[in-house]
């Protein structure tokens, strides 16, 4: 247990998407003026990677890697070239599943995440968290709490920048640098203070 | 119909991919800590833009446009995967480095963006140009910000020695904050400034004017 929380907290702080792999950029900044949408975004972020990172992990478990076809027959195939297209596809048609779900079973969720949840499919986080399990070779249980805990920490930062964003629009910024460069700026500092997190040893 | 050098020109400076349309800063950033691995991601970049601008414009007029995204990531992620064999075949310690942006060129908001935004309506020549043209204004940025990173951080540049770092002897103490990642923000940031200070029309508009201080007292 205290492994898989460790794994948990390290990507939420120590390894956030946003800040330390820089992924999930665009909609990062595009998406991080107000503090409402920025939230909504986040919650879905959530919901997509803990569904999507352990699903990727049982594709890759059982028909990828190499030997994993052995239940089927072909113990010598080994098919982890094709991972990128297998992965992109699963999350191109959970998200669409999750969408046709969503606005059947819970409409109020629907109308909230409506607008965002296509935009997911083309989130560099998603696909990032994917091919770091992947790389790092994590099993099912931890797979889970790694996909759990990369959503919890990207929505965390996106909801820190919206945060910041809102006060900055009052301030008065240097003409070249208004709007997106002081934003990088601004993530650059939350950048540098997660950083301090990563002393921690978990 | 705008001329091809236009098509092919204008995304280096004045319409930049990162700069300006505000897409594909995810690898960006994390790449550019040295130059070879720069270089190779900003080649990749190219290709993978020009072909997928090219297939998906030759592909325009038989696709569906309810499953266009999905025939679109195909095509990218196919072409991803070409790249990441060649890369892991011809340099592999380099596709070791870069782990998984590679990849993650199939997420990279220029390829899909400019697949969407333009291939869609122009022809395939047309589009091949606008490909290499993003992808070149991608490399731009890219390659400014490892020029900085590098040399700073480490005191190399291409893996040979400009300054020679204390530990080995020399005078020059690297930067460690230009070797973090917090530091690429920052040099994104500055080098926007500077896009901008010289081309004034990419200004954005104030979301609020600061009113004139009428009451020098109160100032005072």
């Amino acid at each position: 247990m205290e492994h898989y929380l460790g794994i948990f907290f390290s990507v939420i702080f120590i390894e956030n998407m946003a800040l330390t792999y820089f992924l999930g950029m665009c909609t990062f900044i595009a998406i991080s003026k107000k503090i409402s949408t920025a939230f909504g975004l986040g919650v879905a972020v959530i919901v997509v990677l803990a569904i999507t990172v352990p699903v990727n992990n049982l594709i890759y478990q059982y028909f990828l890697r190499e030997g994993a076809l052995a239940w089927a027959g072909f113990p010598d195939v080994d098919l982890s070239f094709l991972g990128f297209l297998a992965y992109i596809g699963v999350i191109a048609a959970l998200v669409q599943i999750l969408e046709m779900f969503l606005d059947k079973h819970v409409p109020a969720l629907y109308t909230a995440l409506g607008v965002f949840l296509p935009l997911i499919t083309v989130n560099c986080a998603i696909l990032g968290a994917s091919l770091f399990m992947v790389e790092r070779d994590y099993t099912f249980t931890e797979s889970v709490a790694f996909g759990l805990g990369a959503g919890v920490g990207w929505a965390l930062a996106i909801t820190a920048l919206a945060g910041v964003r809102e006060k900055l629009k009052y301030s008065d910024v240097p003409e070249g640098l208004r709007g997106l460069g002081i934003t990088f700026i601004c993530v650059g500092l939350i950048s540098l203070g997660f950083m301090s997190f990563g002393g921690i040893d978990l | 119909m705008s001329s091809s050098k236009e098509v092919l020109f204008s995304p280096i400076f004045d319409n930049n991919p990162i700069a300006l349309q505000v897409l594909g800063i995810c690898s960006a950033l994390a790449v550019t800590v040295s130059m070879v691995n720069t270089l190779v991601m900003c080649a990749a970049v190219i290709f993978v833009c020009a072909f997928s601008n090219l297939f998906v414009s030759m592909l325009r007029s038989v696709m569906p446009s309810s499953i266009r995204i999905i025939i679109q990531m195909t095509i990218i992620a196919s072409l991803v995967i070409l790249v990441d064999q060649v890369i892991q075949a011809y340099a592999y310690e380099v596709s070791q480095r870069l782990s998984v942006f590679v990849g993650l060129i199939i997420t990279n908001c220029i390829v899909l963006g400019r697949a969407e935004g333009f291939a869609l309506q122009n022809g395939p020549y047309m589009s091949f140009l606008d490909g290499v043209g993003n992808g070149l204004g991608y490399s731009v940025l890219l390659i400014l910000v490892a020029l900085v990173r590098e040399p700073l951080g480490a005191g190399t540049l291409m893996g040979y020695t400009l300054f020679l770092s204390v530990n080995d002897g020399g005078w020059y103490i690297g930067n460690g904050l230009m070797l973090l990642a917090p530091s690429a923000f920052f040099i994104i940031g500055l080098a926007i400034w500077g896009l901008r200070a010289w081309k004034p029309a990419q200004v954005e508009p104030a979301d609020y004017e600061i009113a004139e201080n009428v009451q020098y007292r109160e100032a005072i």
